[in-house]
């Protein structure tokens, strides 16, 4: 977890007032490594599809703050956040993101498809939504366990689409599995607007059919995003069965950095960039009588700080060795395999 | 005791999920039905329904949900009920699983086995009748294996399931029931990516697997007792990794190669094992090295049709004798 901060100066803070500056914090460090890596991505120090979460940073944070060690989370592709909330270093994230042999994948994949198991992060595919019937899977096994942790699948409106969605969720409501499916609804697949996706407002709308309840709010509102973030979670959570939260968000940049989005409308994306996360969070903490102007100073020093000691890291770390190619492909065979003597070589002839 | 190989993965996956509590069964049909063939009858029974688990049709979530159990310790054995609808899974076997490990840096493991009825020669026509092994074996991270026998088919299921990499099991239906063996009792496992001469023979190597071994072994001995032709009988028992030495050391060894599968000629592993040969033995070569395998057509229902299709003991006669004049 990154260090708290914001909070030096105030007289004793109440664990809510340190707890609202963290979430302030992780959504600033978040933007500030997603401006950082479009950067990059124009300069070429990033080489291949880089996909910004940019506008959509109160999700992350919002859903991802409640859970605990050990639930499982399975980002889409622009959730840079979910793994800085997640707690993996973002010096391996922006190896990950540069090839490096420092990265989540040693090198092996782009962006965001690296995962990182010691922190319950799934890396993603890029066939949008075949993540769900994993996180399913990992909601199972918590249920026969009995462990008392619960998985998180992020998908878009766009993924919504893909018949795997479909089958992990009505499978989640039929045994009552402890999953928690989050649509982040940016209102585009690629260029393709939400009214030619689908006939109805709400992606919320289906969970009822699958057996579980939808529930709809702000994407860009954090404090809507938590609020009914912990209170979904804790029924999920207390085996009460799945649930979908829908996320109304924008996407601010392209669908990559290669897509100058101009099939959109220049008003829209005004619209949406006067309604973003972090003026809004800033102005919240600002009626609660902090000095807003001074803790954004001390933030961004902090985020320059963290985002620049991760190229830093990144940039100095080696290139993968070549004939790593043919590393990480599998598994070496479990210790607990009996090995087979010669002695039975002619039992299967006929 | 005489068992069927369908007994014989009822068996393995018995003394699998009493051997690790981790282990547990889904797909369609598999609990109260005890599977479309009866291969996890008795599960249910002695294992639970949280442990044995009936899914609703949903292919690609079968195998989703196995991958995501399984990447947390979990060692799930899915059913395709048959073989040819692995194709709705295809995406989750060959992007989601395959490449998971190499994506998380070698710091993820997929112990998964997908079980897959497969193979023709059961009136089962074009969607019940299908080999789609060769869609699989050419996608590194999977491993893939084709037990002919009723040994092996215990032996490399037991193997399969306590293997840390996604598996591919392709068992073949019309054996299901066809053939039965002394199947010793207990614990034992058959090594994956390892081959076994089924006959040893000098002067001509026939490489099979599967449904075809039978009819192999049939037509190898007919040769021999009627031509005095000596064939020497491979079965290959995993297609994915292949076990290249066995293939090159029987090729070197006779010098006349002949290749026999159920699954289409065009794109079918029978291509790749010849281009092994030519590459790595090709001055031990006596003769061209040949395939006998279904034609390349989809497998039809009616009787004449699919008699027409799939390779049997007589077009491996006129191969063999064929390769052996050259």
């Amino acid at each position: 977890m990154p260090e708290t901060i914001g909070a030096r100066g105030e007289a004793e803070p109440s664990p809510r007032i340190e707890y609202e500056l963290q979430l302030y914090y992780w959504m600033k460090l978040i933007r500030a490594f997603e401006e950082r890596v479009s950067r990059l991505h124009r300069q070429n120090k990033i080489l291949g599809g880089v996909y910004s979460g940019a506008g959509q940073e109160a999700i992350v944070t919002g859903i991802c703050a409640p859970l605990k060690d050990g639930d499982f989370v399975a980002p889409l592709h622009r959730d840079m956040g979910v793994f800085i909330m997640r707690g993996v270093e973002p010096s391996r994230l922006m190896a990950q993101l540069m090839g490096k042999e420092t990265g989540l994948s040693r090198g092996k994949d782009s962006f965001l498809h690296g995962g990182d198991m010691e922190h319950f992060v799934f890396g993603s595919t890029s066939m949008l939504g075949s993540s769900l019937p994993v996180a399913v899977g990992a909601a199972l096994k918590f249920k026969m366990k009995r462990d008392p942790n619960i998985a998180v699948a992020f998908f878009g409106e766009g993924a919504s689409s893909r018949g795997d969605v479909h089958e992990a969720m009505n499978f989640a409501g039929v045994h009552k599995l402890p999953v928690l499916f989050v649509c982040e609804n940016n209102r585009y697949a690629y260029s393709t607007p939400l009214e030619k996706q689908m006939a109805i407002e709400d992606v919320a709308d289906r969970a009822e059919a699958y057996g579980f309840k939808g529930h709809v709010c702000s994407g860009n509102d954090l404090l809507a995003v938590l609020e009914v973030t912990e209170r979904v979670v804790d029924k999920v959570r207390a085996g009460e069965g799945p649930a979908l939260i829908e996320c109304k968000t924008y996407r601010y940049r392209g669908h990559s950095e290669h897509d100058a989005a101009l099939y959109r409308d220049k008003e829209e994306l005004i619209e949406w960039e006067s309604r973003d996360p972090i003026p809004r969070f800033e102005f919240y903490l600002e009626k609660k009588g902090h000095d807003i102007k001074r803790i954004r100073e001390q933030i961004d020093e902090k985020t320059n700080q963290v985002v620049q000691q991760a190229v830093d890291y990144a940039e100095q770390s080696p290139l993968p060795d070549p004939k790593e190619a043919l590393e990480d492909l599998y598994a070496s065979p479990a210790a607990s395999v009996t090995p087979s003597s010669n002695s039975n070589s002619n039992h299967g002839a006929r | 005791m005489e068992q069927t190989y369908i007994k014989a993965i009822n068996i393995a996956l018995h003394e699998e999920m009493r051997r690790d509590e981790n282990v547990f069964i889904m797909g369609e049909d598999v609990a109260d039905l005890g599977g479309a063939f009866k291969a996890t009858e008795g599960l249910l029974a002695a294992f639970g329904e949280e442990r044995v688990i009936d899914t609703p049709i949903s292919e690609a979530l079968i195998v989703g949900a196995g991958i995501g159990a399984a990447v947390l310790g979990m060692r799930p054995v899915v059913e395709m009920q048959f073989a040819d609808f692995i194709s709705c899974a295809f995406d989750q076997i060959v992007n989601m699983a395959a490449t998971l490990r190499y994506r998380h840096g070698g710091k993820a493991a997929c112990p998964l086995v997908v079980r897959a009825p497969s193979g023709a020669g059961v009136h089962g026509a074009l969607f019940h009748s299908q080999n789609p092994e060769a869609w699989f074996t050419r996608v590194p991270g999977l491993k893939v294996v084709a037990p002919a026998t009723v040994y092996d088919a215990k032996g490399l299921l037991k193997s399969a399931i306590r293997d840390g990499n996604p598996v591919v099991y392709f068992e073949h239906k019309r054996l299901y029931r066809s053939i039965k063996e002394d199947l010793p009792e207990g614990d034992f496992t058959v090594p994956i990516g390892v081959a076994e001469i089924r006959k040893e023979g000098g002067d001509l190597s026939l490489i099979t697997y599967g449904g075809t071994l039978g009819p192999s072994l049939d037509a190898a001995r007919i040769v021999e007792k009627e031509d005095g032709l000596a064939v020497e009988v491979l079965d290959l028992r995993t297609l994915l990794p292949l076990d290249r030495e066995a293939v090159l050391a029987t090729a070197r060894k006779t010098g006349k190669v002949l290749i026999v599968h159920e699954d289409r000629l065009t794109g079918g592993i029978g291509g790749e094992i010849a281009a092994l040969i030519s590459e790595h033995a090709f001055e031990d070569l006596d003769g061209p090295v040949r395939r006998v395998a279904a034609l390349d057509t989809h497998v039809a229902f009616s009787p004449p049709l699919e008699q027409t299709i799939l390779p049997d003991t007589n077009r491996i006669l006129e191969a063999i004798r064929g390769l052996a004049a050259y």
